[in-house]
């Protein structure tokens, strides 16, 4: 059983069309994002499950019931929005209560149930706060419990993170994850970070331009992923451009700008002649000799040191190529002349995307 | 150095202030204060008490005009809220940003022309020989020419079309600053319309709605021209009554009792309107 479904969702504004053609299930209880360019109709997908849009086309069925013709005060979707809008001119515990005298329960079961979720999100005993008197991520918790004491179907969350700083964002989306296994409802997660879905979320669908590029788990979407666009969006690539040669199986043969040759795995289906690009993620790269084919050989750029992440940029030609070198292990200066070598399986070849990949 | 300049600036930005409050404001209304405390005895012989206000408490027709008036000006606010609440919400949430300038400027008419030649636009319209009743007839819907003006309907809509832009720029400027993700919220979380407009929209819009009502009260409270030219000798407003014992009685010292009998009534009920619907001075009107 689905807690929500949805079944070629199209909607158009004018002759512009913000969201085309999109189907998603969500199982029970699961943690679902939804990630995408700036702009590629996330917001508007949210709006129509909410209901404040109608959808041009399409089904919308929560629980396997159809709300297409329900109001947004009848469906037991709740959202978290992305300025988060708690009501300033009440306070902690009304903001709470707002929505259970909505649903008119008996007065002496409110206080009790504000007190319970209040416990729950960590923050038990302030009722009486004034929403300016909350920090940041407290702000973001009683957004939170607004909704789930409401015991919602499908808590949908907006960017709930976008507003707050680096360093409390990091924390919250390990909070957030908890909270979500702590209610057990299902939680669908918008958002353009694609470090907070990877994180988080049971499953991801990579959004472009208002389609869906791909649905899947977190791993599946970083080492299988299906289009140019997913291999650039999620996690860090090196892209190389060329022309596909001779195919051979699922291996092809692609001859980069600068008269290099590369082997890699044809991952969608370009054929010999095409321009293609080669995405290498920094991981899959060490340094050393590789077999014909699966290497490049350049000077040392720069290194650059994140800790685990730590990077080495390695130019050849116009390209700059990251490899990862956690913790600086590798002991390589600036300057020196290296092979850059990977496996044929982990260098995967996409059509050129359209746009060159620039992310807005 | 700075710090003298500092100094200096302050009181050079805050001198016209003080003057224009000492001067304007306060000066006069101490003066009709000590003005109407005092009793004419005889030529240029002054006695000092309270029998002005006396005279005033003890006459019912006086206090009675004031009563009314201050009903009246209630009325008037309340229509103004009414009427004025739809047109603020429509120019701060609905309108494009492009007519909404035009809006407002439509808002400001009825104050570029003056309260004498507003009133006699009415009366123009709305009297037996005027515009209104003559196509009536003309058009036969009634049989003889009516006359429109000198009753208390007549006032209160001359008042509330020239008070109500006073009522919707603080409403249009708090609405504005609503964001509309809290009405969405409002009904995501199971609000229905009234709901929202109830717990959210209004008490959000409360800074506003307190701000309007006290202007538009104070100014209908103490308008003159309006209720005197619509309203004819029934009007019974009671600016009449202190032009009268300005003017015509030429008794200064009941004059000035009136006037701050209006001032301090005026300033009850203001009060009395805030302890009502439990607002303060200062989380509304100081809070924006
Ligand atoms: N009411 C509307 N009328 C016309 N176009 C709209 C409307 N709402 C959204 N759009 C357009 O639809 C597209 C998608 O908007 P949407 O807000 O869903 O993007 P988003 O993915 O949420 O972006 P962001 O990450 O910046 O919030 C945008 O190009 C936007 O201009
Ligand atoms: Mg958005």
């Amino acid at each position: 059983m689905h807690d929500l479904s949805c079944t070629d969702l199209t909607k158009r504004f004018g002759t512009f069309t913000a969201v085309s053609d999109v189907s998603l299930d969500i199982p029970s209880g699961s943690f679902f994002s939804i990630l995408g360019p700036s702009g590629c109709g996330k917001t508007t997908l949210m709006r129509m499950i909410a209901g404040f849009e109608n959808p041009s086309a399409g089904d919308i069925r929560i629980k396997g019931e159809s709300v297409l013709a329900l109001p947004p005060n009848k469906r037991n979707v709740k959202m978290v929005f992305q300025h988060l809008a708690l009501f300033p001119m009440m306070t902690v515990g009304e903001n709470i209560a707002y929505g259970l005298r909505c649903r008119k329960e008996p007065k002496h079961e409110i206080g009790p149930k504000v007190a319970r979720v209040l416990e729950r999100v960590g923050l038990p005993g302030n009722e009486d706060k004034k929403i300016d008197q909350l920090s940041g991520g407290q702000k973001q918790r009683i957004a939170i419990a607004r909704c789930m004491v409401l015991e919602p179907d499908v808590l949908l969350l907006d960017e709930p993170l976008g507003a707050l700083d680096l360093k409390l964002r990091e924390h919250m989306k390990i909070e957030l994850k908890q909270l979500q296994h702590q209610f057990e409802t299902t939680f669908l997660y918008i958002t353009h970070d694609q470090s907070e879905a990877l994180v988080m979320s049971d499953n991801v669908a990579v959004m472009n331009a208002g389609r869906f590029e791909q649905i899947g788990a977190p791993k599946d979407l970083y080492d299988a992923p299906a289009s140019g666009f997913v291999a650039g969006f999620v996690g860090d690539a090196t892209v190389l451009e060329g022309k596909l040669g001779e195919v051979r199986g699922s291996q092809g043969r692609v001859v980069l700008e600068g008269g290099q040759e590369v082997v890699g795995s044809v991952s969608d289906s370009s054929t010999t002649g095409d321009t293609v690009e080669v995405f290498l993620r920094p991981e899959a790269l060490r340094l050393g000799d590789g077999e014909p084919g699966c290497r490049l050989g350049g000077t040392v750029d720069s290194l650059l040191f994140n800790g685990a992440s730590s990077r080495i940029l390695v130019r050849t030609g116009r390209h700059l190529i990251e490899v990862a070198d956690p913790e600086q292990r590798s002991g390589v200066s600036e300057g020196s002349t290296v092979n850059v070598c990977w496996s044929a399986d982990r260098a995967r070849i996409f059509a050129r995307r359209p746009d060159g990949g620039a992310i807005v | 150095m700075s710090r003298d300049a500092g100094r200096l600036s302050l009181i050079l930005l805050f001198t016209p202030f003080a003057l224009w409050i000492a001067l304007l404001i306060i000066l006069p209304q101490l003066g009709i204060g000590y003005v109407s405390i005092r009793e004419k005895v005889g030529i240029n012989q002054y006695e000092y008490g309270f029998k002005n206000y006396v005279d005033f408490i003890t006459e019912p027709v006086y206090r009675n005009t004031l009563l009314r008036t201050a009903w009246m000006s209630i009325l008037v606010t309340a229509l103004a809220l009414i009427i004025g609440f739809p047109i603020a919400w429509y120019i701060a949430k609905i309108a494009r940003e492009r007519s909404r300038a035009a809006l407002f400027l439509m808002c400001l008419i009825p104050l570029w022309v003056s309260d004498l030649v507003r009133a006699y636009g009415w009366i123009v319209l709305l009297r037996e020989t005027g515009v209104i009743s003559m196509t009536l007839v003309k058009w036969g819907i009634i049989s003889q020419p009516i006359e429109m003006l000198y009753n208390d309907m007549t006032v209160i809509i001359g008042l509330v079309y020239t008070v109500i832009l006073f009522m919707i720029v603080p409403l249009v400027s708090t609405l504005q600053g609503m964001d509309d993700a809290l009405l969405e919220a409002g009904y995501n979380l199971g609000g229905s319309r009234v709901t929202v407009f109830r717990r959210i929209i209004v008490p959000y819009a409360m800074p506003g709605i307190v701000a309007g009502c006290i202007i538009t009260f104070m100014l209908t409270a103490g308008s003159y021209l309006t209720p005197i030219l619509l309203g004819g000798k029934n009007s019974s407003w009671f600016t009449e009554q202190i032009y009268n014992q300005f003017i015509t009685r030429y008794n200064w010292e009941s004059g000035s009792a009136f006037g701050v009998s209006l001032l301090v009534f005026t300033s009850f009920v203001v009060w009395a309107g805030l302890r009502l619907t439990g607002q303060s001075l200062a989380t509304t009107v100081a809070k924006e």
